[in-house]
């Protein structure tokens, strides 16, 4: 081993920035300092995505993780969040272009966007945009809403409401 | 809830969709100002500044209030600091995943590496 190579400084952490760029979009870029095609490998197995997607600070934990990356596959994320009952998210992927670009629908909901993430090589960096199109503005609207409260504690709530009010917790 | 929520965000948006409404704001981010001092400003009637008002403080970006005859325009930037905040939300989110991946990146560039390593051994 290079000696020499193992001293270099560890690199400043990347900036993340979030823009709602219209109504209907949000865009989140952040810089990798590794080449495209490794980026794009943490995206693509199953076995890498899960070890990223669910942070530990986030208080999420992901129950299960089946990601198909070829036009046409499916991908299915199950998190659980402390007590209450999991949340499901899945989809299909519409584009696959190796190293470059995915297209994913989220078909949880009629309102829900389609995420395009997009990887862009400069000097052994990768930039990478992760933009979502919501079918309306009141979609994306709504998916800020929701979040405001913070959806899993805010349906805590509503689980112990109900269960106080002595009737049984609808889910959809 | 979720209705009161995006009715006040879709007041905010349309608010700031409109050139003289966004120079209201920043006018007014320098210094309070009547409707009359507004109008004067812009090269705008009464009727038509008041119009704007109106739009900026449906939204809850402006509050006003009248003393005697004079309606004092002042900021309330309260919608966009939920707005600005609920991103900064989503953005910790991500930051937090992309923090994870970094760690994932750099250890397939390690693994790549000693890959390397032993096929040109």
């Amino acid at each position: 081993m290079d000696s020499r190579r193992e001293r270099e400084p560890i690199p400043m952490k990347n900036r993340t920035t979030v823009e709602r760029k219209s109504e209907r979009e949000l865009v989140v870029t952040r810089t990798f300092n590794g080449p495209a095609r490794i980026v794009f490998e943490a995206w693509t197995r199953p076995e890498l995505l899960k070890r990223w997607w669910a942070p530990k600070s986030s208080g999420m934990s992901l129950l299960s993780c089946e990601a198909d990356v070829r036009v046409g596959g499916r991908y299915r994320l199950e998190f659980g969040h402390d007590g209450s009952k999991p949340m499901v998210f899945f989809g299909r992927y519409i584009e696959v272009i190796p190293h470059s670009r995915l297209v994913w629908t989220n078909d949880e909901s009629d309102d829900g966007a389609v995420t395009t993430v997009t990887f862009e090589e400069k000097g052994g960096k990768t930039l990478l945009v992760l933009h979502e199109l919501y079918p309306s503005k009141e979609a994306l609207d709504a998916a800020i809403a929701g979040m405001e409260g913070g959806m899993p504690e805010s349906f805590e709530q509503l689980d112990e409401l109900l269960v106080a009010l002595g009737a049984s917790v609808p889910r959809a | 809830m979720v209705q009161y929520t995006r009715a006040r965000l879709d007041a905010s948006f349309a608010a700031l969709s409109d050139a003289t409404r966004r120079g209201v704001l920043e006018q007014l981010g320098r210094a309070d100002a009547s409707i009359t001092e507004l109008a004067a400003k812009f090269h705008m009637t009464l009727t038509g500044m008041k119009k704007h008002v109106g739009v900026l403080e449906q939204a809850g970006l402006v509050t006003t209030q009248k003393v005697g005859r004079v309606r004092t325009c002042k900021l309330g930037l309260r919608e966009l600091e939920e707005e600005a905040a609920w991103i900064e939300r989503y953005r910790q989110v991500w930051d937090a995943r992309f923090d994870e991946l970094d760690m994932v990146v750099e250890e397939l560039k390690r693994k790549e590496k000693v890959d390397g390593l032993k096929k040109r051994a």
